[in-house]
């Protein structure tokens, strides 16, 4: 029996996964909700046929849009993570014992409840004391709030989708509000590669740094996200990603990573030309 | 009595039933249903370019219905409670001149609010009616142009007993609603036709939550812009008529100006969203009401912008209020509401329907989501965080009375001069000035011009609103009568 998945990474190419099982399917108020066993990827969770995160390479992802600002910031007390739904981001967030409060915003339920129930690599420490899940609309949740959070992880879907207002000049502007005076917004930030993700992706570096002093993009290779190269965005109202980095006082914390080092965190700045062109040109623009 | 079957779309069922016929067109559009124009094809897809076709045999004719428009016509009649409704493809523009052409012709009287839409003014252009004004009150606080009072109108209509009709906004722009009951009873009384303007007031046929429609209320003819909350494609629209009008003559009217070769992607869209609304109407405005409720609670809540409500229902000017408007006075926040709107544009890539000088409306409808609203409260949020300022120095709109020198008519084809526009204080314009939007005159042709006109047109044009109407588009320049025609 031939089993697959396929996503559509452009029109014209595909990324396929053999499947030995499908152990979900539902329909959420927002989207359809799929989780799949493989041989390659171990078990994946998809939202809309978009492919969100496999348990083999779900750490790249999650390391990187959780240590490198926790590397770079000195006092992280209070967190927001906007989606995250599976989870992943807070597992990483949970091994710093010094954050004292981490407010998760999920408009979902549904895929909480699925990958609590699914992806237990990933939703393990949900119940964590220090966790609050609100469910709600990101855009809403944050707009009320100010002056509150060291930290904001936005951990989003695509900007096609539920997911679409968390890419817009009105969301990263109320999260500037609602950071400290030294606080740091990060970003999935799509991939520079297809011609449609890097539109969305430049319209995005495009709305952060107009919203930010400091705005920084940084890469990572995630094999089962379209064309493989990911990026992030790092934005900040004081901290500087490179500069400001204390690497002695990271690893001296001893969180063992699978992808993240601080001498990763400093080569994952460093960018290709095609990339750097593509953002200088809406940075130029402003 | 016939019962009319409202899951029909008998349009849209003729032209699924001619696709699959597969005639070959020796006829016009001469695209052919798309081959001689790939370009557009691909822009509009297949489907749409096979369905722009000509009135034939099995899909009927505008002009002289006697098959599946005729019935869509009878559906669309039933699911507003009209005696007789046309399918309208001139837009709501020309439902409401149609209207108006069906009612008054050279050198009779109408009764309307100043606050009409440009339609009616060109109306009186082409037929030389004489509009009579009535003072629309206006909100000092809000700077919005109101309902008209009853006894306004009763005062018209006492000075004009030979008037032929009174012709109400249901609702304005902004969602005011005058008392149409009872304006039409006086009307009635007084034997004139009362018209209403529904081009916002589509809605209100589908839900007992919203105010009293044209038909409800017993008015006699009615221009429903379908096409903005009904879901049919812009440009589509009805004329809905009770049982008092000679549906015939009216038909002769439209007849008159309105295109030969009518659209069936129009006429289609009209078909379906008519069947869309008799079948689902009153469930999906209440979900439009709930949405905007909660986006008037939400912005309220921001601090600065006032989204009103049916608290300024005060009995006369404002009869009722249309809670699916979703109107903010931005003056609060410091800024005019059309620096709201280009804001929302250039730095949110969010488009509002319009802003004025100190209001902005944000359309919603049947396609609304609860996540697109909040993006525009999120926006305005930051709209007055990073662009705030204190209140002064703002100017709020206000209502300058018209006097009307000479008929719109005469006016518009008499012999006229150019003059700068500094100089034409005294002198009787030959043409429109709006600011649009809204789209409501500030000066008619036949209208005299005055010194607080005229500071008004600056003071507009310095807040970035745009003036039209004006042969000279920079409004550097008015055309006014000659003196010997004043």
């Amino acid at each position: 029996m031939e089993f697959w998945f396929s996503e559509k990474h452009s029109n014209d190419a595909k990324f396929s996964i053999r499947v030995n099982r499908q152990l979900y399917s539902g329909q959420s108020d927002f989207q359809r909700i799929d989780v799949f066993e493989s041989q390659e990827f171990g078990r994946f969770l998809t939202l809309d046929g978009y492919m969100m995160l496999t348990e083999r390479d779900e750490f790249i992802y999650h390391e990187m849009i959780t240590h490198v600002p926790m590397a770079v910031h000195p006092h992280v007390r209070d967190v927001l993570v906007i989606g995250a739904g599976d989870g992943g981001v807070i597992r990483e967030l949970c091994r710093y014992d010094d954050i004292d409060h981490i407010d998760m915003v999920e408009i979902d339920e549904e895929v909480v409840r699925v990958c609590r129930e699914f992806l237990p690599k990933t939703a393990c420490s949900l119940d964590d004391p220090r966790v609050t899940i609100h469910y709600a609309d990101g855009l809403k949740f944050i707009r009320s709030k100010e002056n509150c959070y060291d930290l904001i992880i936005v951990d989003s879907t695509d900007p096609f989708g539920p997911g679409e207002g968390l890419f817009t000049r009105e969301f990263y502007g109320n999260c500037y509000k609602a950071l400290r005076d030294d606080g740091i917004m990060v970003n999935q930030h799509e991939s520079p590669f297809y011609d449609e993700d890097a539109v969305a992706c430049q319209r995005a570096h495009k709305r952060i740094v107009e919203s930010f002093p400091i705005s920084r993009v940084y890469q990572a290779h995630i094999p089962t996200y379209p064309s493989g190269h990911w990026l992030f965005g790092f934005a900040s109202k004081k901290y500087h990603p490179l500069k400001d980095l204390d690497a002695d006082r990271w690893n001296a914390r001893n969180l063992h990573c699978w992808y993240y080092t601080t001498m990763l965190h400093r080569g994952a700045f460093y960018i290709p030309a095609y990339v750097e062109e593509l953002l200088k040109h809406v940075e130029a623009a402003d | 009595m016939k019962i009319l079957d409202q899951t029909r779309a008998p349009i849209y069922e003729a032209l699924e039933n001619f696709r699959k016929m597969r005639v070959v067109p020796f006829d016009v559009p001469g695209h052919k249903r798309g081959r001689g124009n790939p370009e557009l094809t691909r822009l509009l897809g297949e489907t749409c370019v096979n369905m722009d076709v000509n009135s034939m045999k099995p899909l009927d004719n505008l002009c002289h219905p006697i098959s599946v428009i005729k019935e869509a016509e009878e559906l669309a009649a039933d699911a507003f409670g009209a005696a007789y409704a046309y399918l309208m493809v001139g837009g709501t523009t020309s439902a409401v001149q149609s209207m108006v052409l069906s009612t008054v012709k050279r050198g009779d009287k109408i009764i309307l609010p100043r606050n009409v839409h440009r339609s009616v003014m060109g109306a009186l252009v082409l037929c030389g009616a004489i509009p009579v004004y009535v003072n629309p009150q206006c909100d000092s606080r809000l700077g919005i142009p109101l309902g008209m009072r009853v006894c306004e109108v009763a005062d018209a209509i006492r000075r004009n007993p030979d008037a032929k009709a009174v012709l109400v906004n249901n609702p304005t722009y902004y969602g005011i609603c005058s008392d149409l009951r009872a304006i039409v009873k006086l009307a009635h009384d007084a034997g004139m036709l009362c018209l209403a303007d529904e081009a916002h007031g589509t809605h209100f046929y589908f839900s007992d939550k919203l105010p009293v429609s044209a038909m409800a209320a017993g008015a006699d003819m009615a221009a429903v812009s379908m096409h903005k909350s009904g879901g049919s494609l812009t440009q589509s629209s009805l004329l809905l008529m009770g049982p008092n009008v000679h549906a015939g003559y009216v038909r002769q009217i439209i007849n008159l100006t309105q295109t030969t070769s009518g659209s069936y992607l129009l006429l289609s869209s009209l078909d379906i969203a008519r069947r869309n609304l008799a079948l689902r109407g009153k469930q999906e405005f209440e979900r439009v009401i709930e949405l905007a409720n909660y986006a008037r609670s939400e912005i309220n809540d921001i601090g600065g912008y006032y989204a009103y409500s049916s608290e300024l229902i005060n009995g006369e000017s404002i009869f009722d209020f249309d809670v699916t408007k979703l109107s903010v006075n931005t003056l609060e926040v410091g800024l005019a509401g059309i620096e709201v709107y280009d804001l929302l544009r250039d730095e949110y890539d969010i488009q509002i329907e319009f802003g004025d000088l100190g209001n902005i409306l944000a359309y919603l409808s049947i396609g609304d989501r609860p996540r697109e609203v909040e993006r525009l409260v999120s926006a305005l949020s930051e709209v007055r965080r990073r662009f705030g300022k204190s209140r002064a120095g703002l100017m709020e709109q206000e209502y300058i009375e018209p006097e009307v020198a000479v008929s719109p008519q005469v006016a518009f084809y008499a012999e006229k001069e150019s003059l700068p526009i500094e100089d034409t204080a005294g002198r009787v314009c030959s043409e429109f000035v709006m600011c649009y939007p809204p789209g409501i005159p500030i000066l008619a042709p036949g209208e005299r011009i005055t010194k607080p006109i005229l500071d008004y047109i600056a003071y507009a044009k310095a807040k970035g609103c745009s003036m039209t109407g004006p042969e000279d588009a920079d409004i550097l320049r008015l055309n006014v009568l000659t003196r010997e025609e004043a």
